[in-house]
């Protein structure tokens, strides 16, 4: 489980995140969703520990992560998996390099092991024999899912995702998606994705947060999400003329 | 000004996390390897072809300049050997290199800043700054002194070469000259230029790279940035240098 309490955090003066308190439940595929612009980059970062927060709290389990100082917050990351929007892969690194560092730098495995370690990650993710290529030489799907492997790699009990089907086609989303709610399932992690695509939302959003200008703006269910009283949530839910015409019928 | 001190203060938090604490040995020994080849070994030849060209212009500089009947032709090779040794080598290979191997690593980690790799690396828990950054500057000062010899050696064989090749003077002569009055201590005090101009050079793109924000463009300016401060550094350090190791 990961808490947020009263989150508050400004840039320059100017308030990107205003008193956002929020539960993100363990072993379920947690969604926050909003406009471009809206803070939840920032409270993803946040929430990893990238930026710190001006007030307020994040809580993995039961450990104040804000409070921790870079030793005991380090302890904590090896539980982190992340997924960029990019995939921030090493571009001077193969495939197998990229998933490998994390076991390089905090394992003590022999090589094979390792390597085995890497294929299994790679076949997880449906994507053996790439291990000699370099990212450039990746699709942007392949780059999503090479990702995810690092991601899980050390056997992760948190997930971030951020915008992880950004750039994908319609079906290489859907196969992103399904792929990080399995592995959701699979391993009982939290995972936390940010997203702006309501494709996401339906297929495997279980709790859904939506930020409003920097504020919590709404929290729920795919299911409550249709039929929420909330003209912001409303506005961007049915933004595109086919969630219209959805709702129309 | 007060920018000035604040970006003074920034690169001295930055070396104390660079400085820190490596995560694995082993790691950092594969890295340190690895930025010898892209830092150094792809350095030899631009260096290479820059010291025989010199070598060759002082040498012929030398005889337009010094010639006169009270000065020995020697003198011409003592001449070439000196300005390599003292100067040339370290100091102006290092400003050249500031431009080739200081654009390419703010560039280089700028890029990795704005598409996010550093964040993945702190995520994973990972001293990025120490990760990324002192495998380059061990390489560099490691590097960098071999790369002054070797253009202290191929400089004075230009001026040889080009003696050779043209008739300016004779080449007896120009051999003569550079076995004059040799000093061991130049070659030390060359060395040393070159070890901390490297430290400069990438600890200072290193930086600016680091800090790099926004798109392509900041990258860019960030890779200006670097070439010109590394250089206005090194020319700084070449004058305390000189005056605590050579006055």
């Amino acid at each position: 489980m990961i808490r947020a309490e009263h989150i508050t955090k400004s840039f320059d003066g100017r308030t990107v995140l205003d008193d956002i308190s929020v539960e993100f439940r363990t072993g379920c595929t947690n969604l926050i969703i909003g406009r471009s612009g809206s803070g939840k980059t920032v409270l993803l970062k946040t929430l990893v520990g990238l930026h710190e927060p001006d007030s307020g709290a994040v809580w993995y389990d039961d450990r104040n992560f804000t409070a921790l100082g870079f030793r005991e917050r380090k302890a904590i990351r090896k539980d982190i998996g992340m997924i960029f929007q990019g995939g921030a892969l090493l571009d001077s690194s193969t495939v197998e390099e990229n998933i490998k560092l994390p076991l390089d730098l905090f394992t003590d495995q022999p090589e094979a092991e390792k390597r085995e370690r890497v294929d299994f990650c790679l076949h997880r993710v449906r994507l053996e024999k790439a291990n000699r290529l370099y990212p450039a030489e990746l699709s942007g799907g392949m780059i999503k899912r090479v990702a995810i492997a690092r991601a899980i790699v050390l056997n992760p009990r948190y997930l971030f995702c951020d915008e992880p089907n950004s750039g994908l086609d319609p079906q290489t989303s859907i196969v992103i998606d399904n792929l990080i709610h399995e592995i959701t399932q699979e391993y009982h992690i939290t995972t936390i994705i940010n997203t702006h695509d309501m494709n996401s939302v339906m297929e495997i959003g279980e709790q859904i947060v939506y930020i409003h200008e920097g504020r919590k703006g709404w929290e729920g269910t795919k299911e409550e999400i249709l039929h929420a009283e909330n003209k912001a949530l409303n506005d961007f839910v049915f933004a595109s003329a086919m969630a219209k015409r959805a709702r129309e019928w | 000004m007060l920018r000035i001190f604040e970006l003074i203060g920034r690169y001295f938090i930055l070396m104390g996390k660079v400085f820190s604490r490596p995560e694995k040995a082993v790691i950092y020994r594969r890295r340190i390897l690895y930025e010898m080849e892209a830092i150094g070994l792809d350095s030899v030849g631009l260096t290479a072809i820059i010291s025989i060209f010199i070598g060759a212009v002082i040498t012929l500089q030398m005889c337009i300049n010094l010639e006169s009947p009270f000065v020995p032709e020697s003198m011409i090779g003592y001449a070439t050997r000196e300005t390599m040794i003292l100067e040339f080598s370290s100091t102006v290979v290092a400003l050249i290199l500031s431009g080739k191997v200081g654009s390419s690593i703010a560039s280089e980690i700028g890029t990795m800043r704005i598409t996010e790799q550093i964040d993945a690396l702190e995520i994973m828990g990972v001293n990025s700054a120490s990760y990324l950054i002192l495998p380059k500057i061990v390489a560099a000062v490691c590097f960098f002194p071999l790369l002054t010899i070797l253009s202290i050696g191929i400089g004075i064989v230009g001026g040889y070469l080009i003696a050779v090749a043209t008739d300016i003077m004779i080449p007896s002569n120009y051999v003569d000259g550079i076995l004059v009055d040799f000093k061991s201590y130049s070659i030390v005090y060359s060395l040393i230029k070159s070890a901390v101009f490297a430290y400069i050079i990438t600890s200072v793109s290193a930086f600016f790279g680091y800090y790099a924000k926004g798109n392509s463009l900041e990258v860019g300016r960030a890779s200006t940035r670097a070439v010109v401060v590394g250089s206005v550094v090194i020319m700084i350090f070449n004058l305390i240098l000189t005056q605590l190791l050579l006055i």
